[in-house]
């Protein structure tokens, strides 16, 4: 329990209205997206709008020592913000004012919980757009997006969050403001702090503030969906694809399993012999120069043997990728709950990790529908599982452990996307070694001494 | 027989697991919007009833988070995977109903909406009292008097609300309308709203019927809908009222049932197969019925030929999707198609026509300054397209709304679709 003092303290830097104690009010803030994993009801929330409240929040969690956890939306599939002890959320949801949208820099300056898409919504109106689009994008904020270095259907093309993070300002868990980077393209002044704060997951500063880089909307794109007998064909696709020189901005790979499942569900006229399908989108500012690239992806299906369909329309467009968007919600159906992993490997052995998961699901039976980011290697073997079922459960996690080993075996890593968190911080040695362990370490405790800030997740302090 | 989501904790936790907690219902959720925190949105209030079937919690503030909801379906059309919140918040109000009670007020209201002779006797003595209670404002248009500010924070000055008929619309309705070559017969469910505070409307809608030929039949003895005891959680009472309608309905045996209200629309047609579900008898009467409920516009456009209006009417409107109507009915298209078909409107979509505006049934009371602040960006949404109208098709919208209009000096009128339409044909001769 936290003490009173701490709580009117709270309540004089932050006014009643920004300070949930009640716990009914609490219950709501003891988890992210991701299933499965150890939680506990915060002792309180705090809603800051300023760096210099965020500054105070802190300091008065070093003087009454309480655990600090900065949240979001919430919307995390690794535990990041999730608490693990009666500390104290900070919610950045009310801190969200997008402070300027430079059209001659291309930058955007904004707070922590301006949400992904409303800042897209935004830089729109100048022709701009801000990449980074996870599936949360209608409600992760920037402050989390930065925080977990989320990715997205784009990555392939376009890189993920840290390739747009361009300066910061932080509050340390030893509570002093640090500003870093700024709005020029060239900057190599001290270290990298942008690659050390980005993806930090909440463990080693806060987030107050952030410079964006935007790039001008594409003004062209053309979309295709083609079908395959075997996995192999795909796969050779995705490959020929990249060896043509064509860089889609969307590739995305979806296995029969899948298929099956949503062709039942949504009835979109999907074969459902086919082994897998991609979805591919070419998009760029020269009509010439999309309609090339598409001309050259429909001769790389034609030669691996698949059976294509290219979109004329927006609302052709808007069909083929009803199938993609189905994927979720059709595999939620079959059974009551769905675990999605992220697991990535290079593009050239995604038939290989496609094949692998299916001799999982095979070996523990358990029903496992993958589709996945095919251009980055980013796949999410979605396992859907029933909760209450307590031996399925007990498969689950075995299937999981070998997932993670498959991919790190060919070559890959335990998160594209999602984070290690809490969720995937036992397999951290498996892919860092020792060494890295201590590196992590030694960082976590150099900037928080006091193992104040997101305490538990990301660093296995007790390895 | 199984056990129902209303009798059973099991079946609930087995809806309330469907929820992935990703978060997605934030970018839709009107209290969310409002408030920010995440107690009001829908994952919240799952989290809740999932600590609450543990026993983790049970007291006055759970009931409070709980209640705070519009129940408006938003999130249910954000939800990837798909989670029956509609059941959910239902199943949740009932049994926190059953543990914890209601207040006295609500309990006396919902005992007389079951009881419609004595419903209908006192609200028939209340309009004639309600001087003493509501100061006059305008044509039509009431306000609380002073004394009745302590009830609560949303009876303040600005308040309005519509005055209360002296005679019902079923009181001066004969029971059947009868016109020379019927294409087809309609029961019309008037539903309490038209019926008491909106006569007027009931009037063009069968204005609207006669003009396109058909024979409608409004029988004195129809209920209330049962969404006000519904939402609430008393299913029992809810039923009650059901059971009364749907053997009405099977008495009668008309063609097709209308409705002029988006909540009514939405009970007959969604709510009462979802409470009777594993009561065998009436959960096919229940779908039987459904599946001939049409709102007043669906049913003009989809089940027989609109008679075009000639007479001009000219003026620019704007149209706010009814939750009920778009979230629960799926109607969306006819509405405008139906503005769109009067010579002389002109229909401007505002910002977010499908943004609800905050009523929610008694919410606006209960939870006035989150209603009001829905109701406020809303408001501005209208005022930005200059329109001369506002036009929905739910009573309960067209109440809040044309309190916002009052109390944010928006110069637009508020009215319901059919009333337009009807002016329209009441210019043709």
């Amino acid at each position: 329990m936290l003490s009173n003092a701490f709580i009117n303290a709270c309540v004089s830097l932050l006014g009643e209205k920004n300070v949930l104690t009640k716990e009914a009010e609490l219950i709501p803030y003891s988890y992210d997206a991701t299933p499965g994993i150890p939680r506990e009801i915060p002792g309180a929330v705090v809603f800051p709008e300023t760096t210099e409240q965020v500054q105070g929040i802190v300091k008065l969690c070093r003087e009454y020592k309480v655990p600090i956890y900065p949240r979001g939306a919430g919307t995390c599939l690794s535990g990041g913000p999730v608490p693990l002890s009666k500390g104290v959320v900070i919610s950045f949801q009310r801190m969200n004012k997008i402070l300027e949208i430079d059209t001659d820099n291309l930058t955007a300056t904004v707070q922590p919980g301006v949400v992904v898409a409303t800042l897209n919504a935004e830089v729109a109106k100048y022709g701009l757009i801000y990449p980074p689009d996870p599936g949360s994008m209608s409600v992760a904020t920037i402050g989390g997006t930065v925080a977990e270095n989320a990715g997205g259907l784009r990555g392939l093309k376009y890189g993920v969050t840290k390739h747009y993070v361009m300066g910061m300002e932080v509050v340390l868990p030893t509570g002093e403001v640090f500003r870093f980077g700024g709005k020029t393209v060239k900057n190599v002044t001290a270290y990298d702090f942008t690659g050390l704060f980005v993806g930090s997951e909440g463990t080693l500063g806060i987030i107050t503030e952030v410079i964006l880089k935007l790039i001008p909307a594409p003004k062209y794109r053309k979309s295709m969906i083609a079908f395959f007998d075997t996995l192999e064909d795909a796969g050779q696709t995705v490959t020929d694809i990249i060896r043509a020189h064509v860089i889609p901005a969307t590739l995305e790979i979806m296995d029969n399993m899948t298929i099956r499942t949503v062709e039942n569900f949504a009835k979109v006229g999907l074969p459902t012999d086919a082994a897998a399908l991609l979805l591919i989108e070419v998009d760029g500012n020269g009509k010439d120069g999309v309609e090339e690239e598409a001309k050259k992806v429909v001769e790389v299906i034609q030669k691996n043997r698949g059976k294509y369909k290219v979109a004329e329309t927006d609302q052709e467009r808007d069909n083929l990728w009803a199938a993609r968007r189905a994927a979720l919600p059709a595999l939620a159906q079959v059974k009551p709950a769905t675990v999605l992993e992220d697991a990535t490997v290079p593009r050239t052995k995604i038939v290989d990790m496609l094949r692998a998961i299916q001799e999982i699901a095979k070996k523990y039976n358990l029903t496992i529908g993958t589709f996945g980011h095919a251009g980055d290697g980013n796949l999410h073997p979605t396992i859907l599982v029933d909760p209450m079922d307590k031996d399925e459960m007990a498969r689950l996690d075995k299937a999981i452990d070998e997932i993670f080993d498959a991919a790190l075996k060919l070559g890959g890593t335990l998160s594209g996307e999602h984070g290690i968190g809490v969720a995937k911080k036992k397999y951290l040695k498996n892919e860092l070694g020792s060494s890295g362990i201590e590196v992590m370490k030694r960082l976590k405790k150099a900037l928080d001494p006091d193992n104040i800030l997101n305490p538990g997740k990301l660093v296995p302090m007790e390895d | 027989m199984g056990k129902s989501i209303f009798e059973n904790d099991e079946v609930l936790k087995r809806e309330l697991i469907r929820c992935m907690k990703c978060g997605n219902c934030m970018a839709v959720c009107p209290v969310y919007g409002a408030e920010v925190k995440e107690s009001a949105v829908a994952r919240g209030k799952i989290a809740l009833g999932e600590a609450y079937l543990e026993g983790k919690i049970r007291d006055k503030d759970l009931m409070n988070l709980i209640y705070n909801c519009l129940v408006c379906k938003s999130c249910m059309l954000a939800c990837p995977t798909g989670v029956k919140y509609d059941k959910i918040i239902l199943a949740l109000r009932h049994k926190l109903a059953k543990d914890l009670g209601k207040p006295w007020i609500k309990k006396l209201a919902f005992w007389s909406l079951t009881h419609p002779s004595l419903f209908d006797k006192g609200l028939k003595a209340f309009s004639k009292m309600q001087g003493f209670f509501l100061e006059k404002r305008g044509p039509k248009l009431r306000a609380p008097r002073a004394f009745l500010r302590t009830l609560g924070k949303r009876f303040d000055e600005s308040f309005v609300l519509p005055e209360f008929a002296s005679k019902s619309f079923r009181d001066i309705t004969p029971e059947v309308i009868e016109v020379p070559n019927p294409q087809s017969t309609a029961l019309f469910f008037t539903g309490c709203s038209i019926n008491y505070l909106y006569p007027e409307i009931g009037g063009d809608i069968l204005l609207v019927l006669k003009k396109n030929e058909i024979k409608t039949l409004i029988p004195k003895e129809q209920n209330c809908c049962g969404m006000p005891v519904m939402v609430h959680g008393d299913i029992e009472k809810a039923k009650e009222l059901a059971k009364k309608n749907l053997d009405l309905f099977e008495r009668i045996n008309p063609e097709y049932i209308i409705t002029g209200c988006a909540s009514c629309g939405s009970a007959l047609k969604h709510e009462y197969p979802l409470i009777f579900e594993v009561d065998q008898e009436y959960e096919t009467k229940a779908k039987k019925w459904a599946e001939k409920v049409y709102d007043i516009t669906s049913f003009l456009l989809k089940v027989i030929k609109l008679k075009k209006p000639k007479a001009e009417l000219k003026l620019k409107v704007t149209y706010h999707d009814p939750c009920h109507l778009k979230k629960a009915m799926k109607v969306w298209v006819e509405p405008r198609e139906i503005l769109k078909a009067i010579p002389g409107v002109e229909l401007v979509e505002m910002k977010k026509p499908d943004a609800c505006c905050g009523s929610g049934g008694s919410y606006h009371l209960a939870y006035a300054d989150t209603s009001l602040k829905i109701l406020q960006s809303k408001m501005e949404d209208v005022k930005n397209t200059r329109a001369e109208v506002v036009a929905t098709e739910c009573p309960a919208c067209m109440m809040q709304l044309g309190e916002g209009t009052q109390r944010y000096k928006v110069n637009a009128k508020v009215k319901h679709v059919i009333s337009l339409l009807a002016e329209a044909y009441r210019r043709e001769s």
